[in-house]
């Protein structure tokens, strides 16, 4: 089913609707109105606001911390610093690793080193600057390649090699008559949602305990954490979702929950704090920058034999969740194409560069970054088209991949490769219609020169892991109350903007026979929903949903049964009532039938396990996988170095459309955050430091930069997930990238090998 | 340094007391006459997240000294449709999925009536080039695009604009 996404026909939402429908989300009016609120959004009488000291060097032994010049500022109320984390003095989601506060040595630029609590944020501000800290300088540890080596002692107890692993597949000595290999390098790039890390803690009566209003991806994790930092039990700490403004795995990890809630319960009052952009920056953890080698081998017809690659990725100061990160990399490298035989190895390590962790994709992108430009490599030694190369090796369902693990799901690879390439090419001619300046690469700065510019077209194709993979069960948590007619469902799923409360009334309609659908708070007094990553939700949090409300209508059947003195097997929803089967004129509104009845359930989805990676990177390590292909156009300007993307054309394995408005907006800002990847978005790092913390030299892509995109939606229901339906986050960043790249090398003929690509890179 | 000065705010006169001289309209906007539509992401300019207008002009209040403005005329989104009736950008934007976060989207409802009161007919090359001053991370601006092209399609077809 094609979606051409201009047919505003398709995509005008509904108010109400069922699973399938383009259903609205239900704060798209608060939002468009200005009246939602976000973590920003908080304002409280009496509320004090928070901000943190951090550190000016990328590696250095704190010599003396003086914070009593602070105190002699009016307005300040209170100042903390690592001696006042009364619990655990360091956090992290895989390992606790990280510091809350640094108190010895500081292993990044920002690492926090106090936070104070003031009645002004310049009160704040003055009051940080009035903080001494003498610093003895040590060197930092920039290059990942010395962290393998071990040529850099120790800038952490527990080293500089995160994790190491190598995946070890067949026969290690094949080989074939056609060898191609490329050494690729993928910048930092950051999350840059636009709503800045905000949160609101309010503190119990005596210290007690604390409520955190935070702008998070995962409730329970953070709580976790937190507690164990406060020195609280977990039911002393409650969290609440606040409205987030995206988060794209850059929420995934602590920021500022721990120091907001010690300035809380070390002044018994409420505490804001907000960051800047800068310190956002600064503040949370970025997509690992990879060095990337591989080797094909293959058949003079272009059949992958054994693939070689070797795998560099700097996690920076602290562990973060680099160590999954590297496994999604290692066990993706061969995308989404047969293979028996690899050697694969793979490092993440420790740096004194910002700490990276989650972003969407995990590891995945820049293992298809590096796949992908082989693939056209191999394609070019055997005389096949990039179209032509893909197919030959396209996995199917039942295919090993090299980590052992049998590919269970749908695997429509090659109907994605086959739809993508059934879309139209774009009509508009080389740099555009008519004379309009604005179509050229670089709009209307007017130096590009129509007569120069060439057009090019690449591919890209990826397979992606959905949810957690080596043996976690991240199971998550719904429950739903049907009384009077009306649905009501709880739940700790970290809504980001995704759209999952959405999706998750569309399952209650669809199932219960009712219109309305009421969300309760998302807090932590339900059990975990886990984390808004790893494309997981609609199949996680969804299952869950699904699973509750299905256990309501069976409990609904079981009372209207009682109430007909009739077998509950007999009866079904059929629109908005209880029908019996049987005698199909007799039925009941599902509003009459739980007038003064309240009908509860909870459900824990648990999806099936996984298994660790042995030393040989050997297991059934990934819960479930889905597929995408990507065709880009792109106008190039190979004197100046200037590219114009044109269009996009995609076709993705969905599973289903639980709402198809839904999916399109998952597509296009996918792609964008993809395409910023490919040709300018990159944190600059010069010595430890970020060179450009800001939306004036962190590029990000406009209205301007964004071509059309032509989608084809894949149906075919994974009878794995829950709904049918796989996640769809993730796979429009992944191959898009590569995609772009492809096309720009098509465009001008020269091996490009890094992205983001800088237009020294095409014209030097 | 604590001042007081007042601004007209979407057809009100407000008083701002205790302010530091040297807060932006952004800040004063939010955080002294507790209009939180507008939003801060970058406050540098270059996202268009605080987008208002000042005497009918679209401006990033992050950028504006807020105690200089006394006397202009400040509209922000709470002053785009007081009757509590969405106005057909606002039901554009929602119907047609280009609200995902929403973060970007109290400013870019701004900027989008400000683009269609001076371009009734954009082009799509228009739209971008007009809206581009507006970041948005989540859409892609696919779905934004479409909104603002119903928007002018629908106005034109009604023969009639805004208001």
């Amino acid at each position: 089913m094609g979606y051409p996404v201009t047919d505003s026909e398709v995509l005008i939402g509904r108010r109400n609707g069922l699973i399938g429908d383009s259903v609205i989300r239900p704060d798209g009016v608060e939002k468009v109105r200005g009246e939602f609120r976000f973590a920003s959004d908080l304002p409280m009488e009496g509320a004090l606001w928070g901000a943190t000291l951090r550190s000016l060097h990328p590696h250095a032994r704190i010599k003396r911390l003086d914070v009593t010049p602070a105190w002699a500022i009016p307005g300040v109320e209170a100042i903390i610093t690592a001696e006042d984390v009364p619990g655990k003095s360091t956090y992290g989601l895989i390992f606790a690793d990280q510091p809350v506060f640094a108190s010895d040595v500081v292993r990044y630029v920002g690492e926090p080193i106090a936070a104070v609590a003031a009645d002004h944020p310049e009160t704040c501000r003055k009051a940080l600057a009035a903080i001494v800290v003498e610093y003895e300088l040590l060197e930092p540890l920039t290059d990942p390649e010395r962290a393998v080596d071990g040529s850099h002692p120790p800038i952490h107890p527990d080293g500089n090699v995160i994790r190491h692993q190598r995946v070890l597949c067949g026969d290690s000595s094949a080989t074939g008559p056609v060898v191609v290999e490329g050494s690729y390098e993928m910048g930092m790039q950051d999350q840059a949602f636009l709503g800045l890390e905000a949160a609101l803690a309010l503190p119990d009566p005596g210290g007690a305990g604390v409520e955190l209003h935070v702008a998070t991806q995962a409730m329970h994790e953070d709580l976790h954490q937190i507690a164990a930092c406060l020195g609280l039990p977990e039911d002393k700490v409650r969290l609440v979702l606040a409205g987030v403004g995206g988060a794209f795995g850059g929420r995934e990890d602590l920021s500022l929950q721990v120091h907001t809630c010690l300035l809380a319960l070390r002044t018994g009052r409420p505490v804001r704090v907000h960051y800047g952009r800068e310190e956002s920056f600064l503040g949370h953890i970025h997509r690992h920058p990879a060095t990337i080698w591989m080797r094909h081998h293959a058949t003079s017809d272009g059949r992958i034999v054994k693939i070689e690659a070797r795998f560099l990725l700097d996690g920076g100061a602290y562990a973060s969740t680099s160590s999954a990160v590297l496994v999604n990399a290692v066990t993706h490298a061969q995308g989404p194409y047969v293979c028996h035989n690899a050697v694969v190895d793979g490092w993440s390590v420790r740096t004194n560069n910002p700490p990276c962790g989650a972003m969407r994709g995990f590891g995945v992108v820049q293992a298809c970054f590096a796949h992908e430009g082989q693939m056209d490599k191999l394609a070019a030694a055997c005389g096949l088209s990039p179209v032509e190369v893909r197919l030959r090796n396209a996995m199917r369902t039942g295919d090993r991949l090299i980590t052992g693990q049998v590919i269970e799901n749908v695997a429509p690879v090659e109907r994605c490769i086959r739809e993508t390439d059934a879309l139209p090419l774009p009509d508009e001619p080389i740099g555009g219609y008519g004379d309009d300046p604005m179509r050229l690469p670089g709009g209307a700065g007017l130096t590009a020169d129509r007569s120069h510019i060439r057009r090019g077209i690449g591919w890209g194709v990826a397979i992606k892991n959905m949810m957690y993979s080596e043996g976690f069960d991240d199971y998550s948590t719904a429950r739903c109350v049907l009384e009077d007619g009306v649905a009501t469902l709880k739940f700790a799923t970290a809504e980001v903007g995704q759209g999952f409360v959405t999706i998750a009334q569309q399952i209650a309609r669809t199932l219960l026979g009712v219109d309305e659908v009421r969300l309760d708070r998302i807090d932590t007094t339900i059990g975990s929903a886990g984390s808004t990553s790893a494309s997981r939700q609609t199949w996680m949090s969804g299952g869950a949903v699904d699973m509750a409300c299905r256990r309501v209508r069976e409990r609904l059947f079981e009372h209207v049964g009682q109430l007909w003195a009739t077998d509950p097997i007999r009866l079904v929803i059929e629109g908005d009532c209880v029908v019996d089967t049987v005698d199909p004129a007799r039925r009941i509104s599902v509003s009459d039938a739980t007038s003064g009845v309240r009908l509860a359930e909870t459900a824990e989805y648990h999806h099936p396990p996984t298994e660790p990676l042995d030393e040989n990177g050997q297991g059934a390590c990934h819960t479930a996988f889905a597929f995408v292909a990507h065709r880009a156009v792109v106008d190039v300007d190979p004197q100046l170095g200037l590219v114009k993307v044109v269009q996009i054309a995609t076709a993705q394995d969905i599973g289903v459309a639980l709402n198809p408005l839904s999916v399109i907006g998952q597509l296009e800002g996918g792609i964008a955050q993809g395409l910023g990847l490919a040709v300018m978005e990159e944190i600059v790092m010069q010595d430890g430091r970020i060179r450009n913390p800001s939306f004036t030299d962190y590029l990000l892509p406009t209205f301007l930069d964004m071509p059309a995109v032509l989608a084809s939606l894949i149906e075919e229901p994974d009878p794995r997930a829950p709904l049918g339906a796989k996640g769809v986050g993730e796979p429009p960043c992944i191959s898009v990238t590569p995609a772009i790249v492809a096309a720009i090398r098509d465009a001008i003929g020269k091996d490009l090998h890094r992205v983001p690509v800088r237009p020294q890179d095409i014209c030097l | 340094m604590a001042e007081f000065y007042g601004l007209r705010v979407n057809g009100t006169n407000r008083e701002v007391v205790d302010a530091q001289l040297g807060e932006s309209l952004l800040f004063v906007l939010r955080e002294r006459l507790g209009l939180l539509g507008t939003k801060g992401a970058c406050e540098q300019g270059e996202c268009g997240s605080c987008s208002v207008l000042l005497d009918g002009e679209l401006v990033c209040a992050c950028l504006v000294l807020a105690a200089a403005q006394s006397g202009r005329e400040i509209i922000t989104i709470e002053g785009v449709s007081p009757s509590g009736v969405s106005t057909d950008v606002q039901q554009a934007f929602v119907e047609a999925g280009a609200v995902q976060c929403g973060f970007c989207t109290p400013g870019l409802v701004m900027a989008a009536h400000s683009l269609l009161e001076r371009v009734p007919n954009p082009t799509d090359t228009e739209i971008r080039e007009e809206l581009s001053g507006n970041i948005c991370r989540c859409t892609g601006y696919g779905r934004l695009i479409q909104a603002v092209a119903d928007v002018a399609r629908v106005r034109l077809s009604n023969g009639v604009s805004r208001d």
